[in-house]
């Protein structure tokens, strides 16, 4: 499989501070990579920066950001607003806030091809029919006239997916899709997700602070701790081994069912995640680690892990516990 | 056992009328319908379902904030219309979902924790000032915290806030509607963590609502799954995860996600049909969603069956 | 653009200031009475036109009097009138807003009663039958404005306030046994007191602009007090041979409405960001 996004030595900065600090990884075809970590790690930021969406006092520096075999990072916004919505799409966390009340979903939809495919109002929404109708909306032709609020979240999200497809995309970015829905209706968005790609080759980039959701979609895993991505494998390795502290801790926060007694706390990271200055030298996380020691302070090194799943960290678990 | 339980409800039902637009016929809109139940003290009742189950209504009912069409909510067996607003907020305080919304942006955190005591208006300055200051630690947030506003603190240090808030006047219930689902996950295990520490150490009740099953088996001790109004099934928390009975707690069990890579997404199984409060299915509510649902499933209204001592189940099924 | 908007805030905030000070202590600093007579140096144009003098910076008007000094005489009285018709009026207008949108139903319907009946009140000619049944004073001209332009207040307040009951701090505040008098003071109006600002700026400026209106047309301000709407009324006999008798007031008139709704606009747009973030 072909990697259709490659980033590497990603750096953001807002002023002083250091929102990114070298992020890499690569989104294969067919393929869904989740990046992990509480909000303030960087990941929303990682994603506006591919897609060169910061804020105006935010800026970019990387080594690479190869989408489809080209660098993107010296494209002109005219050349960005030719790929996004179109080659590479997005859906967002709250359908409400991406989705304009005032126009129906059907224009919506339709706009998004007629912007960058030379169609017909009628092939569009022939086209916005079927795809609604292959995301699991009943009765298409109806909600096409209807307006955002007429819809429930799950729809709305639904729609926000549909809208993503309309131009063929080839990678897809998905900030927190489902953290404003039910968990019913977020099986089910996810389901639907986990299906396109099989379906159309897309390359999926999730973004999302559920361990849980990680382990059921992605292929790959970039956790993300500072702005920095601290453990990275195959979805597979990395749960069966998690190497470094945050991301067991991570993986102890999500409750499961029959895992703990009653009365018993759930497993939790003290603290928050802390604002990255430059100049800041070490391991970001020492500050909440348990197994933190003076080394901490030194820069960080990798240790490669097994094929594909490498750690930053100056203390990683190995097997069974045991620390290297 | 007590002889008068801490918190108990009967009968309660909430109707609203729905205005649909100018030329639509107004609706009613029966938001709870028809519950029942009673919570001994110290114990954690969790209410889960899906958004428009009618859970947060409850909530606001047993708060005060909403007043129900029938139906009466008993605190300490004595109803809760009958208690003035002081007296209320002596026993009943809440922990909302939004940590985002729930403190007023232009207030300082320690004016925020201390306004159910100013609101008593027989406490002394001093005694406000020390109470404040013990509970902002005992929340886990410093007294220089205490002097900013809101918007700088982070999700799940206004969450703190609002339970320090909800602490101060030493309640005996205290209702959490959602209190975790705003949060990230490792901010969500810290304050679900906080929240059972405080309720053994202070020996409160909770109420406390989610739409994820799994947040709940964690401080629950027993659980009460509502669809569309009704409460559906009932149990003790380790019963209803060994057997859930009711279709839709299996759904709601199968939806959710744990950190075991292989297994992939579940296929909960409910359809696309969303739940509509305005226009209720005829016999069982949750029959168009429902898998295994049987021919009288469309006419008949379920009865209420016990299964066992603890367990209430609302199914044709068996 | 959000430097151009800053740039126009500064600019409305001098206007104001400059007017404030002058407004204040003015007067004082014109060296001349603003209500003393010289029949002998009537009408004497402005320094910069042919046959001014030093001694009148702005000239005189018709009966003599110094016109800068009558000039921040008026300032004062403009904006006298200004700031206590919008307290009046806020004071109104707020109260049964938040009362309507605070409670809703049977309030909620008797407030909006009470803003449609306020509207359909023609401003002008009820000023002119108070005036005609009771004669005119400025405490008259007050009242008047400031019992009529409450209509805005009591809309924005309402509208805010009922998006602002619903959110979880004020359930809250019921939960902790605060009364509904103390949600109203302590949740509701330092919440909505952002917008209220806005509009106290535009009611500002309308009732300068009214004042002025009502005292050209004889119903306002009696004379001999210098208000900007009189000044151009006495000059307006004058206005074909000394256009500058009525030009000065009416440029002063223009550039401190104009300030105050730069004042306005500054505010709105800074709360708005401060609302988005």
């Amino acid at each position: 499989m072909s990697a259709i996004l490659e980033v590497e030595g990603l750096a953001v900065r807002f002023g002083p501070t250091q929102a990114v600090r070298h992020a890499h990884f690569t989104v294969h075809q067919g393929e869904t990579h989740c990046i992990v970590g509480e909000s303030g790690c960087g990941k929303s930021v990682t994603s506006l920066a591919i897609m060169n969406l910061l804020a105006r006092n935010g800026h970019r520096h990387a080594q690479k950001i190869i989408f489809a075999g080209e660098d993107i990072q010296a494209y002109s916004d005219r050349q960005m607003e030719e790929i996004r919505g179109n080659r590479m799409a997005m859906i967002f966390q709250e359908p409400m806030t991406s989705l304009n009340p005032s126009y129906t979903i059907g224009s919506q939809l339709t706009e998004v091809l007629r912007r960058h495919r030379n169609v017909s109002q009628a092939e569009a929404e022939a086209r916005a029919m079927a795809l609604m109708a292959r995301v699991g909306i009943t009765a298409p032709a109806m909600r096409l006239r209807q307006y955002p609020h007429q819809l429930s979240g799950g729809l709305r999200q639904r729609v926000m997916i549909a809208m993503a497809l309309m131009c063929e995309p080839e990678l897809l970015i998905a900030d927190e899709p489902t953290t404003a829905l039910d968990v019913t209706v977020q099986a089910q968005i996810l389901r639907l997700l986990a299906e396109l790609k099989q379906e159309l080759g897309l390359g999926i980039l999730l973004i999302t602070h559920d361990l849980g959701i990680v382990a059921r979609v992605a292929d790959h895993v970039s956790v993300m701790y500072a702005g920095e991505v601290i453990e990275s494998g195959r979805t597979a390795d990395l749960f069966a081994r998690p190497a470094h502290p945050y991301t067991r801790g991570l993986i102890d926060c999500v409750p499961v069912p029959g895992k703990i007694k009653a009365g018993e706390p759930l497993g939790s990271i003290p603290g928050t995640v802390p604002v990255m200055k430059e100049g800041f030298q070490g391991c970001a996380f020492r500050f909440r680690c348990a197994s933190a020691t003076d080394a901490c302070t030194q820069d960080v090194p990798r240790h490669e892990i097994g094929a594909q799943h490498h750690v930053l960290c100056h203390h990683p678990v190995t097997d069974k516990g045991s620390r290297a | 056992m007590s002889t008068t339980p801490i918190l108990s409800v009967s009968h309660l039902s909430c109707q609203f009328k729905s205005q649909g637009g100018l030329f639509q016929p107004t609706r009613l809109l029966r938001a709870v319908d028809d519950i029942s139940f009673t919570l001994e003290e110290g114990r954690v009742l969790g209410i889960v379902g899906e958004s428009g189950c009618g859970k947060t209504t409850l909530a606001r009912m047993i708060l005060g904030l909403q007043k129900p069409s029938s139906g009466e909510v008993f605190v300490q067996g004595a109803p809760l219309s009958s208690l003035d607003r002081r007296a209320r907020a002596r026993l009943i305080q809440p922990v909302f979902q939004d940590p985002f919304s729930s403190l007023n942006p232009k207030q300082t955190i320690k004016d925020i924790i201390s306004l159910p005591l100013r609101a008593q208006g027989t406490f002394e300055p001093h005694e406000i000032e020390r109470r404040t200051a013990a509970l902002l630690e005992r929340v886990g947030l410093s007294l220089e915290q205490g002097l900013r506003v809101p918007s700088e603190l982070s999700g799940g240090q206004r969450q703190r806030v609002a339970i320090a808030r909800a602490l101060i006047l030493e309640p005996r219930i205290v209702i959490c509607d959602e209190p975790t689902s705003a949060l990230d996950v490792s901010v969500q295990a810290q304050i679900l963590n906080l929240l059972d520490e405080l309720r053994r150490d202070l020996k409160l009740t909770y109420v406390f609502i989610s739409h994820n099953l799994a947040v709940v088996e964690h401080v629950a001790s027993e659980v009460m799954v509502m669809y569309l109004g009704r409460m559906v099934e009932r149990n003790q928390t380790a019963d209803l995860f060994k057997t859930p009975r009711h279709p839709y707690t299996q759904a709601l069990l199968a939806s959710v996600l744990t950190p075991e890579p292989g297994l992939g997404l579940p296929d909960v199984g409910l359809g696309d049909i969303m739940p509509d409060p305005a226009h209720l299915p005829t016999g069982c509510r949750f029959h168009p969603r429902c898998l295994k649902a049987l021919p009288q499933c469309a006419t008949q209204e379920p009865p209420l069956r016990k299964p066992t001592d603890h367990a209430v189940l609302e199914c044709h099924l068996t | 653009m959000p430097r151009l908007t800053q740039a126009s805030f500064v600019i409305g905030l001098g206007i104001v200031g400059v007017v404030l000070i002058a407004a204040l202590f003015g007067p004082w600093l014109s060296g001349h009475d603003a209500f003393a007579q010289d029949l002998n140096a009537r009408l004497i144009p402005p320094v910069w036109m042919e046959g001014g003098s030093t001694k009148h910076l702005l000239g005189t008007d018709q009966l003599g009097r110094d016109y800068l000094t009558r000039l921040l005489y008026g300032a004062r009285i403009s904006l006298f009138i200004g700031v206590l018709t919008v307290i009046t009026s806020g004071v109104i207008g707020t109260s049964l807003g938040v009362l309507g949108g605070f409670y809703g139903g049977r309030i909620d319907d008797a407030v909006l009663f009470l803003i449609t009946c306020r509207l359909s009140i023609p401003v002008v000619l009820v000023a002119l039958a108070v005036v005609g049944l009771i004669g005119s004073s400025l405490t008259l001209v007050v009242a008047t404005l400031g019992l009529l332009l409450w209509d805005r207040f009591a809309v924005v307040a309402r509208a805010t306030t009922m998006q602002i009951r619903s959110l979880d701090y004020v359930n809250a505040a019921w939960c902790s046994g605060s009364s509904p008098l103390a949600i109203m003071r302590d949740e509701i109006l330092p919440n909505i007191a952002s917008h209220l600002m806005v509009v106290c700026t535009l009611e500002i400026a309308l009732a300068i602009l009214l004042e002025a209106s009502l005292s050209f047309l004889g119903l306002g301000v009696p004379p001999p007090l210098p208000s900007w709407g009189l000044m151009i009324a006495e000059g307006k006999d004058y206005m074909f041979f000394s256009a500058w008798v009525i030009m000065i007031p009416g440029l002063a008139l223009f550039t401190l409405v104009l300030g105050i709704n730069l004042v306005g606009d500054g505010l709105r747009r800074a709360f708005g960001t401060q609302v988005i973030k």
